[in-house]
């Protein structure tokens, strides 16, 4: 079977500046893949990219996912074929409840799949499932999307959502950024529950920390719109003992 | 991006645009004395009323047709409209006897006039009193209500027989001369709603009108006047559709609302006359006076309007704070789209002590719609310690749309307090963007921000109208995107 996502040349620029230049990565399915890289080295970049949101730019380059030409499809259409982000600052939508926004966007992706609306008694079991797992406090899940939750609660949130809406990839733009101790480890159970032989995730992250729960076949490092350097699970120790600046090219 | 996502692409489709074909008396087109002498003439009315059409009418000939800031528009022809207009088969008696044809028009649009058949399900929570046209057809479980001593029916059978109360507050709070299109009506209003709640009774079911254009060339004229006596309480819902027609259609309703000591009166519309076509073309034209007049103390009257339709919209519901603790509320949402315009707030006038009024208006704008608030909060000397609190917010869609808001202030009692918050702004990119990365497309994903932009209104009104609203608000944005 063909990888689930493969970067070739990646080139990307936001406002005329280029941000990646000559990103390349493949991720098969049943993978974990962790991202790190200092600030400004073009992680979030690159998950927008890969989530079509519009001024990222693709200037040079091929992403393929899941077999189809990425630019091929629109952003709701790469969300229903399967491409999750945990964005790493979730926004507040006022007066939205968060488990009818959640279910708008599972029957949207069932459609795109040819599937009947998911039925309410099934949709709920699913949701208390789901919230007990992350111990999210069921106030919290019926609350306005994201409305006034803590940094914390955002990061729990975009878990829940991702293990409702059970995409092919996950992409977690520094999900364990704000999470307590527990959080992160409850996070991660989430996290790795999620994950089989047939999904693939994406870790971006800053601390080696997250990547004892989670644990990756592959650690990259990001420097300056490229990966300078990939390896296993060990490299992320390395890097924390040594800092970027022993990476430098 | 605002630019590209949100502009103007599908035309959008007026579920409600199709007409029926019902045997109707129609009066010849045209206004003069004698078109008003045969309204009166077919209802049976009485000499008084008559006199007041008539005065009416006058009054109104000499008035000019008053001019609103940014709105754009072709003032009616009124020699042009037909000013009566009645299907043929129907009486107030029984619903064997009203038009089957009605009964079905009615029910395509989900407004059952068939009492068994709401029984059937579970016990009834709204009566209905459906107005076509010129006149009322049916109102539903007046049995049940007059149990209560709950008056609920057409404005014309009140006349017949109420003749004492309707001529008691006809008029008490919206005379003739309040403004043209008040006169207007006053002169040739066809029929509406009549409600009286007695003392001390707690009405148990949402009252409620709907209204319906049919007749092509035809004005609706209607009247609806609400009296709560002390101590009791109503819901009062009102919804109106018209088809789809290239001219433009008039309405000019005029509605009154009376609370007496103690009372409660909620008013909720949600109104979706047809907007016109994408281009601007055809659509109802609502002018319409609606206030209420918290007479005695403690009373509470308060407005909740969702509007969605209508080419054009001029409506200030209002109300007098007259008694001593009474309260006022207005909450609006306003969404416009395509070329319709809308100017809509309300007037909240403070006379007696300590009373308080809240207003909390949410305008949406898309396509090359004009949204506009306009609203005045007066004050007056002696009225101690009242206050208003208003909040004003309007939600821009597209670049090619406009928000201005209106709100006059005026303050003659120091010890008043009186807030004002205001905010305009773009639907936000960030949160279109979120929706979308969850796999939801950009048409349910404004719609879905919008619906949460105005939940605050939303849950003032009933429940199945809430639910209603929300698809309304939906509909309504279909084709705000590109
Ligand atoms: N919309 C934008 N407009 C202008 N510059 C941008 C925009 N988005 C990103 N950039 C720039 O691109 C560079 C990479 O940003 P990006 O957010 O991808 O970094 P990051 O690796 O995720 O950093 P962090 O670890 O701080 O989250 C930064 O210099 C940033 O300022
Ligand atoms: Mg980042």
């Amino acid at each position: 079977m063909s990888a689930l996502l493969s970067i070739k040349n990646l080139h990307v620029s936001v406002n005329g500046n280029e941000i990646l230049k000559g990103f390349n990565l493949v991720i098969q399915r049943g993978e974990i893949h962790a991202i790190m890289g200092p600030n400004g080295s073009g992680k979030s970049t690159l998950s927008y990219v890969l989530a079509g949101k519009e001024e990222y730019e693709m200037t040079e380059g091929e992403i393929i996912f899941n077999g189809k030409n990425i630019l091929d499809l629109t952003p709701e259409e790469r969300a229903r074929e399967g491409l999750f982000l945990a964005f790493q600052y979730p926004i507040e939508i006022p007066g939205v409840n968060n488990v009818h926004f959640l279910r708008t966007a599972l029957n949207s992706i069932r459609q795109h799949k040819g599937l009947e609306p998911i039925d309410t008694s099934e949709f709920l079991k699913l949701v208390k499932e789901k919230q007990k797992s992350l111990a999210l406090p069921s106030n919290l899940i019926n609350r306005s999307l994201n409305d006034g939750f803590s940094g914390g609660e955002k990061k729990k949130n975009e878990i829940f959502q991702l293990s409702i809406l059970n995409p092919l990839l996950a992409i977690l733009d520094e999900t364990d950024s704000g999470l307590d101790i527990d959080a992160l480890k409850i996070v991660a159970q989430g996290v790795n529950s999620y994950h089989n032989k047939e999904n693939a995730v994406l870790v971006i992250t800053h601390y080696q920390r997250l990547l004892d729960y989670i644990v990756p076949d592959f650690v990259h490092i990001l420097y300056k719109g490229k990966i300078i350097k990939s390896g296993d699970k060990t490299l992320a120790l390395e890097l924390e003992k040594t800092g970027y600046e022993s990476f430098k090219v | 991006m605002s630019n590209k996502i949100i502009q103007e692409k599908i035309n959008k489709d007026y579920e409600w645009g199709w007409s029926f074909d019902i045997e109707s008396e129609i009066a010849p087109k045209g206004l003069n004395e004698e078109i008003i002498r045969f309204i009166s003439y077919k209802k049976n009315e009485p000499e008084w009323l008559l006199d007041i059409r008539l005065k009416s009418f006058r009054y109104w000939k000499e008035l000019n047709h008053p001019h609103w800031a940014h709105i754009n528009f072709q003032i009616p022809d009124f020699q042009d409209i037909i000013y009566y207009a009645a299907p043929k088969k129907k009486t107030l008696s029984s619903l064997d006897e009203v038009d089957p044809e009605i009964i079905k028009m009615f029910e395509r649009l989900g407004i059952p006039l068939e009492e068994q058949k709401v029984l059937a399900g579970v016990t009834p929570n709204v009566a209905i009193d459906a107005v076509l046209d010129s006149i009322s057809v049916k109102t539903t479980f007046r049995e049940v209500l007059a149990e209560k001593g709950i008056i609920f029916c057409s404005f014309s059978e009140a006349v017949q027989n109420y003749p004492d109360i309707v001529k008691k507050y006809f008029g008490s709070v919206v005379p003739y001369t309040d403004n043209f299109y008040a006169a207007l009506n006053s002169a040739v209003f066809s029929d509406g709603s009549f409600c009286y709640i007695p003392k001390g009774v707690r009405c148990p079911m949402e009252l409620s009108t709907y209204f319906r254009i049919n007749t092509a060339g035809t004005g609706q004229f209607e009247r609806t006047l609400i009296i709560a006596d002390e101590d009791s309480y109503v819901s009062y819902l009102e919804g109106c559709t018209a088809p789809r027609r290239d001219e433009n259609q008039l309405h000019a309703a005029v509605v009154e609302i009376i609370a007496h000591k103690n009372a409660e009166v909620k008013y909720s519309t949600v109104q979706n006359w047809f907007p016109g076509n994408k281009d601007g073309k055809g659509g109802v034209f609502n002018f319409v006076t609606k206030r209420g007049i918290c007479l005695e103390d403690n009373s509470k009257i308060s407005w909740t309007q969702v509007e969605t339709g209508s080419s054009i919209t001029w409506k200030y519901p209002s109300v007098i704070l007259k008694g001593n603790n009474s309260v006022g509320e207005f909450y609006s949402i306003a969404l416009t789209n395509n070329y319709q315009q809308a100017d809509t707030g309300t007037k909240m006038i403070h006379i007696g002590k300590n009373t308080r009024s809240t207003i909390v208006s949410k305008g949406i704008a898309a396509g090359y719609s004009q949204n506009t608030y306009r609203g005045l909060v007066q004050i007056r000397k002696g009225t101690e310690k009242s206050r208003n609190f208003s909040q004003c917010d309007s939600l821009l869609l597209s670049d090619t749309c406009g928000a201005h808001t209106f709100p006059y202030i005026e303050v003659k009692d120091i010890s008043a307090i009186v807030e004002h918050e205001a905010t305009t702004g773009k639907i936000s990119e960030e949160q279109l963007f979120y929706c979308i990365q969850r796999g939801i497309d950009k048409e349910k994903a404004i719609s879905i921000i919008v619906n949460g932009y105005c939940k605050d209104i939303l849950n003032k009104l009933p429940m199945e109208f809430a639910v209603e609203a929300q698809k309304l608000l939906e509909i309504s944005l279909e084709g705000s995107v590109g």
